[in-house]
Order: structure tokens, then C-alpha cells, then sequence
């Protein structure tokens, strides 16, 4: 059994798994990413005209409109709501802010256990880190871009 | 390629109890009524979720020496293992008690390899009495290995749920209980599958590997065994384990039950069924034992399986080598 690469394995055996894996509800999974999706842009939009009926314009108003559903994510985050929502929704709740809220939000919960630096602070990116160093490489990317056109 | 892999014990080492404690969730399932402690909460009165598995583990182990009559003083060692790195439910569970422990590390086989070992170590008369037991939490396993659980992620149908539990027998010589009268040991097996959400296609080719040479080496067939029982394959693999054992001439569709397919009361949300080592612990040490004792089932041939993965070895794009050791047990 030496001496075997680990290229060698047993391509019909792989093949054999795929006929047997349950097939992923693309339809359905698109769907609910659709729905709740919308509704929270349908809420965050409804936040915006609240705040423009308040008096605030440019700058201010996106602020205020993304504060308003950070917390909103990360409190429903805290309530234990969120990955419910989630784990039907998909896409739907990742890709709004209110995911990228969930994403930092949960882990500084998960973590905090294991202290409040170390533990709650350190890793609380774990998630969010990725999406932080791709967001501002593809901003940077598309800004490049946009510069030379 | 003939060697013989299996164990026989000739003074066959008898269980003398055993003891089960399940989360909440699992308690809905078929264990529910059959399990000696079932959590309300699943943090189980502690602080996090690693000292409420460690407690889990402690409390089985208390329980199975409390059941058998015995002493701890009567105990001669404890065979434990989990699923956290460096084991450290069942070493901080071991420090609650005063015999001996020797940990083990076979991801969610452990619950067979322990009793392999122990029966052993009874067998050989080197110990009289050994505790095997282990356990898991969906909280701790879903944090080691996937991402937190406060995460809105989705999981994909191949996916499985960590079962809340953990289970522990006594194994000593004695005129009656269940005799353990041999075991298999497993090979590590891996045919490349990479995908950490399909642990059942990853185990089920170490399940076949180990049930058909218990079969070769032992000269018996699937029909000698009222029930065989796999650990955690779940559906998915449940059904290529029986493919893969027809494959080779046995056909074990009729008596073959895995732990973590039944587990639950309803897979839907859990997709595949039950995973982790407290999903075959808890299983085998409440149902399964306790329809043994009642004479339901008279040889049961318990292979649990488990993926001995990390996290390091799947994120360097490793394939997952799985392992499965095989137990039989008689009335």
C-alpha cells in the first residue's frame, strides 16, 4: 500500500458518490434569496425615506440608513434570529449589510469565552476578514479601472 | 492479504452497564426515552459549551459505575476520547475520578475502538474492569470545525448534525450481560473524497472495508447478525455502504441500521441524520442495549466509522482518511 500517490484514488468511486449526492434546490434556494432578500433592501429602503423625512441628505443619510441595519443584524445576531433566517434564506441575508453585520457580529460571540482580547477581539474578524481584504482589493481593482477609462 | 485482522476473546468480557446523557434535541428522537439524562438546555448549567460537553461526558462515566453497583475504587481504567482538539472533554472529564485513563483519538469511532480495546485489556485479564465511553456537543464540533453557530449560513444537503450526547459502558468479567466476543480493527481508508460536508461518502468505503473482513475473518455473513450497526453515515451513506458491501458479495440491506439515520426524529433540517461520537456513544448505550438486554436482538455487530480529519488538513485541500473499528456483541 506504500508508495500509493494520492492521485491515485478511486476516480469511480468519486463518480459513483456524485449520482448519489442529494441534488441542492437551486430554484427554490434562489427563490428565498430573492424574497427576504428584498424585504430587508425593502426595509432598508423604507429606514431611508424615514431619515429624508428627518432632514438628512447625502453622507449623512446613507450613515444613518447603514447604522440603523448594522444594528438591526446584530442584534437579531444576538437574539439567536439571524441564522435562521440564513440558513433559509441563503444569499438573500449574507450578501445585505445586515450579513456582513452577522458575520463579525457572531463570531465575537462565539469567542468570547475564550476572553475578552485574545478571544472576543482577535477573532472576531474571522469571518469578516475575508470579505474586508477582497472588498477593498476588488474597490481598488474596479477604482484602477475606472481611472484609466 | 489474508491476514486476519480480527480479535478473539476467548473469555469473552461481558458489559456490566451502561449509561446515556442527550441534548434536547435528540432526546425527541428514538433515544429519548431510553437515555439516563436528557439535557432541558444544552449548555447544561455551565458556562461554555466545552465544559458542557466535558460535564456530559463526566456525568455518563459517574452513571455507568453508579448503574453496575460498583465502587470507583473498583474501576481499573477509563478508555475516552472526543472530538475536540487534544481530546480535552475526556481528559478534563478524567480528572473528576480516581482510577486511570488512557485517552483515545479516533474522531467518531471512538465509541468501538474503546470498547475494542478495553474488551482486550479485560480479555487478556490486565485489568478487571474498564470504562469506555465518549461523547460530543453540536456547539463545541460546529465552532472546531465549520463556523459559529450564530452564522447565517446555509448547509448543504449532504450535510449532517452534530448529536449532543455521550455514552459509556463498563465492560468486566462477570456470568451475565452482553459478551463482547471479538473486533475487527480498522484501516485507515480514503478514496479522495475532499468535501467536508459528505462525511458519509468519505466513511462509508472504512465502514465496508471493516464489516467484510469482520465477515471473511470470522467465516460469517451479514445473515448471522440480527443488526449492523454503523456509527454516523447518515442516509447518504447508509446507502453506499450497502452498495458497497453488495459490490464485494455480501448484502447487508435487510439488518443494516446506522446511529446517526435514526437519531433523529425528523431529518429534515439535519438532512442526512446524526454525526459525532456521541451519535453511535449514545445510541448503542441507551436503544440498543437496553432491546439487547430484552433479548431483541441476539448478535449485533457494531462498527462505528469516523473521519480523522482537521480543519488544517482540509483547508491544505487533504483528502479524508476514515477509519472504522468493528465489535461484535452477543447476548
Amino acid at each position: 500500500m506504500t508508495g500509493r500517490t494520492r492521485e491515485n484514488y478511486n476516480r469511480n468511486y468519486l463518480n459513483y458518490v456524485k449520482t448519489q449526492d442529494p441534488p441542492t434546490k437551486h430554484l427554490k434556494n434562489c427563490a428565498a434569496a430573492f424574497g427576504v432578500g428584498g424585504l430587508i433592501c425593502c426595509i432598508g429602503q423604507f429606514i431611508r425615506y424615514m431619515f429624508m423625512y428627518a432632514g438628512l441628505t447625502g453622507d449623512e443619510l446613507a450613515g444613518a440608513t447603514s447604522v440603523v441595519l448594522i444594528f438591526i443584524g446584530c442584534f437579531l445576531t444576538g437574539l439567536g434570529v439571524y441564522d435562521r433566517i440564513g440558513r433559509y434564506a441563503g444569499a438573500g441575508s449574507i450578501v445585505p449589510i445586515t450579513g456582513f453585520a452577522n458575520s463579525v457580529t457572531s463570531p465575537a460571540i462565539e469567542f468570547k469565552t475564550e476572553g475578552w482580547i485574545y478571544g472576543m477581539a482577535a477573532k472576531m474578524f474571522t469571518v469578516a476578514g475575508a470579505i474586508i481584504v477582497f472588498g477593498v482589493f476588488s474597490g481598488v481593482l474596479v477604482g484602477l479601472i475606472y481611472y484609466f477609462i | 492479504m489474508n491476514k486476519s485482522n480480527t480479535v478473539f476473546f476467548k473469555n469473552a468480557p461481558r458489559i456490566l452497564s451502561s449509561a446515556a446523557v442527550c441534548g434536547s434535541k435528540e432526546s425527541e428522537g428514538i433515544i429519548g426515552s431510553y437515555a439516563d439524562i436528557t439535557l432541558a438546555d444544552d449548555m447544561f448549567g455551565e458556562s461554555t459549551y466545552e465544559k458542557a460537553e466535558c460535564k456530559m461526558l463526566s456525568s455518563a462515566i459517574s452513571l455507568v459505575i453508579e448503574k453496575s453497583g460498583l465502587k470507583e475504587e473498583n474501576i481499573d481504567v477509563l478508555l475516552s476520547g472526543d472530538l475536540l482538539n487534544q481530546i480535552i472533554s475526556a481528559s478534563f472529564a478524567a480528572r473528576d475520578f480516581t482510577f486511570p485513563f488512557l485517552g483515545l483519538y479516533s474522531a467518531c469511532s471512538t465509541m468501538s475502538e474503546s470498547i475494542l480495546l478495553g474488551a482486550a485489556l479485560v480479555d487478556g485479564g490486565y485489568v478487571k474492569t474498564a470504562v469506555c465511553a465518549t461523547g460530543s456537543h453540536f456547539a463545541s464540533a460546529e465552532r472546531q470545525y465549520r463556523y459559529p453557530l450564530e452564522l447565517g449560513c446555509t448547509r448543504p444537503p449532504q450535510a449532517q448534525w452534530t448529536v449532543t450526547g455521550a455514552g459509556g459502558l463498563l465492560l468486566g468479567r462477570s456470568d451475565k450481560g452482553i459478551r463482547v466476543t471479538c473486533g475487527t480493527m480498522g484501516r485507515v481508508c480514503d478514496f479522495g473524497v475532499t468535501d467536508v460536508n459528505n462525511m458519509g461518502a468519505a466513511m462509508a468505503p472504512a465502514a465496508a472495508d471493516t464489516i467484510i473482513r469482520h465477515f471473511r475473518d470470522t467465516q460469517t455473513g451479514p445473515e448471522d447478525f440480527d443488526l449492523i450497526l454503523t456509527g454516523d453515515l447518515g442516509a447518504l451513506g447508509s446507502r453506499i455502504v450497502k452498495d458497497l458491501t453488495w459490490e464485494k458479495g455480501f448484502d447487508i440491506s435487510n439488518n443494516h441500521v446506522d446511529c446517526g439515520e435514526i437519531i433523529y426524529k425528523v431529518i429534515e433540517s439535519e438532512f442526512q441524520g446524526g454525526s459525532g461520537a456521541g451519535c453511535s456513544a449514545t445510541v448503542l448505550n441507551s436503544y440498543i442495549l437496553t432491546k439487547m438486554n430484552a433479548g431483541l436482538y441476539k448478535r449485533v455487530l457494531f462498527a462505528a466509522t469516523g473521519a480523522l480529519l482537521s480543519t488544517v488538513s482540509s483547508g491544505q485541500g487533504e483528502s479524508i482518511p476514515c477509519i472504522s473499528h468493528a465489535v461484535r456483541l452477543e447476548v
